[in-house]
């Protein structure tokens, strides 16, 4: 008679272990919404499991102030719909402490309300500007944005004497914003812009407007605003034309991929960058290489795949986090809020982060590096 | 002058993968009255198939024919799974299914390959041809010439064989076509794998040139029946013509009005089709008998 009960009372009692277990680890919830699937994937993916991969290694090592941690991540496909609603449940159901998430500008600005109202920190991995000007109470974010890029591309441009500048831009979203930062900064930087030319993000072939660009007067060098594969094939018949003038791509195409898809045209290439990319070719005294070197190393063993710089945007917003709660001496959020804000001299992937009150990114110009493609490989501009 | 043909090598290289497309929908059509929006995915299908078994160390000649191999097997399993057994409903229900059928591919192909962008290396390097102050990429002659290539097969092969007189019957009609003893569902399903061939064909060619993922399809399957509907549908004359003259036109557009409503070409071609001229260019006007 109690050869069938033994096992389900041994059962039960691990049932009801594993229930207790389970509480008693999980007391931090922070909340995360990202766009693992869908148009964004290569955004969302890196981050959530960057974001898995720490909070795992942070719990392992005793968690913050002896709390462990919980992470609650959403999907939401790059719809801000969808994020919108995840972010209402993130507060209401789960009711989490902070949130380091928003893939895309357009999650981020659909949840930054919700995150506002409960009073809740969100730190967002998106990267227009918009998202930090003007200042939101409760909203920081990591990512620099298109702004800085062009201005270190002007920077660098007016240091080799080029202030005549043509622009080819891609009309998806990345091109179209940063398209538009770089008008309204190039004159701060007495650089105008003689001309310029725009390409679907499906096109195969731009050679038309760049032989317009090739005949424009007083061109001295040429800025591609752009994301995904429209960018190397400017640069594929930019060299078939043979044009001459220094070629400018954006962060947008940071990655070994834009390497291989361009070829040999993209030798002499000009791009900033952040510093996780060329993290083996940092020199050894410079500040972000400990950092950028071992999150670099982790990602790629853990995942096996190669290190991009938006899973290093979740490092750093998990990070900056998590160094506010132990400043704060807990998960308190309005505590922990003000505690960000005061974030200084934190080194993260994206550079060396340095908060105000009136700045929730914390970045400066330092944060791009200039890199030039020399025989297939990134070369740092001194 | 040297601008214009620049703007000329440009629309000839896109227009010849309109026009390959335009034909794959031309083929189909006559065979079926349907047309194949997933015609698109078999050309991604022909491209990323190749890119993938080359970087699994196939040499790219014998990547390049399994790729077309398989395609064809997709385009015959297209027509065997999904529109054989709805044979008998109506050709707007079959394009439905069709339009379901690219969805499906382009969802395949991101979980069997990857969401990145990819590139072959170009049969006679990346040096470009300067011709008159314009200049040209080998790989955009290859282009060229594989098209005449397969252009000249498909009208010998249907015009001087009994399988390609069976085709051409069945085109005109289908009814009289089964009447006289031809096996209407094997032409169909033979038009859905030359198709296919054709795709991955013109997949293979274009890919060191624009690169390939899993979701070029869609807009070379618009672009493709844009050409299609200029050039008439159903001519596969009109289908290289079609195509290439909307290269052309997008070429000069993006060249001397603004590259913004590049695009915007092909919708315009479509409607100024439809409103003036639906037979287009080569195209036969359709009697309906009552």
């Amino acid at each position: 008679m109690w050869s069938w009960k033994m096992p389900v009372a041994g059962v039960c009692a691990g049932l009801a272990m594993l229930l207790a277990g389970g509480e008693a680890f999980a007391e931090i919830k922070i909340g995360s919404v990202l766009s693992v699937t869908g148009p964004a994937s290569f955004l969302g993916d890196p981050e959530k499991k960057t974001l898995e991969m720490y909070v795992e290694a942070i719990n392992a090592a005793g968690g913050v102030n002896g709390e462990m941690l919980e992470l609650v991540v959403y999907d939401d496909a790059a719809d801000p719909n969808a994020a919108r609603t995840f972010a209402t449940r993130l507060v209401e159901q789960d009711e989490v402490v902070a949130v380091v998430g928003g893939s895309t500008t357009g999650s981020t600005l659909a949840m930054a309300p919700v995150f506002e109202e409960a009073e809740i920190p969100f730190i967002s991995l998106a990267g227009a500007i918009q998202i930090v000007e003007p200042v939101r109470q409760w909203v920081f974010k990591t990512p620099h944005t298109d702004t800085m890029a062009c201005e270190k591309i002007f920077t660098d441009l007016k240091e080799r004497d080029l202030t005549s500048v043509a622009l080819i831009s891609g009309t998806g979203g990345f091109g179209k914003s940063m398209h538009a930062q770089c008008k309204k900064v190039a004159p701060d930087h007495g650089i105008t812009i003689v001309h310029e030319e725009t390409y679907g993000p499906r096109d195969s072939d731009m050679t038309p407007q760049l032989t317009n660009i090739k005949n424009a007067d007083g061109v001295q060098a040429v800025v591609n605003p752009g994301f995904g594969q429209g960018p190397a094939i400017v640069t594929r018949n930019y060299r078939q034309l043979g044009i001459s003038l220094p070629l400018y791509q954006s962060h947008g195409v940071a990655s070994k991929q834009f390497i291989e898809l361009a070829g040999d045209a993209a030798d002499g290439v000009r791009l900033p960058a952040a510093a996780l990319l060329i993290a083996d070719k940092l020199p050894d005294g410079d500040p972000q290489k400990p950092v950028v070197v071992s999150y670099k190393q982790t990602y790629e063993e853990k995942t096996g795949q190669d290190v991009s710089t938006f899973g290093g945007h979740a490092y750093d917003g998990l990070m900056i986090l998590i160094e506010a709660a132990k400043r704060a001496g807990g998960f308190e959020p309005a505590k922990v809020r003000d505690e960000i804000e005061k974030t200084s001299g934190f080194v993260g992937t994206g550079g060396v982060v340095n908060m105000s009150p009136s700045d929730h990114l914390g970045l400066d110009l330092s944060a791009f590096r200039m890199l030039e493609i020399e025989s297939g490989d990134w070369t740092l501009v001194e | 002058m040297a601008e214009n043909l620049q703007f000329a090598f440009s629309g000839l290289t896109v227009g010849t993968v309109y026009a390959l497309v335009a034909l794959g929908f031309t083929l189909i059509y006559n065979a079926s009255d349907v047309i194949n929006f997933a015609q698109g995915e078999f050309v991604m299908l022909g491209g990323m198939t190749t890119v993938f078994l080359a970087m699994a160390g196939l040499p790219l000649p014998l990547a390049a024919l399994a790729a077309i191999a398989s395609t064809v097997v997709v385009g015959l399993a297209l027509h065997r799974l999904a529109i054989e057994p709805a044979r008998t409903a109506n050709p707007i229900v079959l394009i439905m299914i069709t339009i379901g059928a690219s969805i499906f591919l382009r969802g395949l192909a991101q979980v069997v390959f990857d969401k990145r962008f990819h590139t072959l290396p170009p049969i006679f390097g990346s040096e470009p041809i300067r011709i008159g102050g314009a200049a040209i990429l080998p790989q955009s002659l290859v282009v060229l010439a594989g098209a005449v290539v397969i252009v000249v097969l498909l009208w010998a092969f249907v015009d001087r064989t009994l399988f390609g007189k069976a085709l051409i019957a069945t085109s005109a009609n289908r009814l009289a076509a089964r009447l006289v003893g031809i096996d209407t569902r094997q032409i169909v399903g033979f038009s859905f794998a030359v198709s296919a061939a054709i795709g991955a064909a013109a997949g293979i060619l274009i890919t060191p040139i624009t690169l390939t993922s899993f979701d070029v399809g869609t807009l070379l399957a618009l672009k493709g029946f844009a050409a299609a509907m200029l050039g008439g549908i159903g001519s596969a004359l009109g289908a290289v013509v079609g195509g290439l003259l909307l290269g052309l036109l997008e070429a000069f557009a993006a060249g001397y009005l603004s590259s913004q409503y590049k695009d915007a070409v092909a919708f315009l071609v479509i409607l100024a089709v439809l409103f003036a001229m639906p037979q287009g260019l080569f195209g036969k006007t359709r009697v309906e008998r009552v």
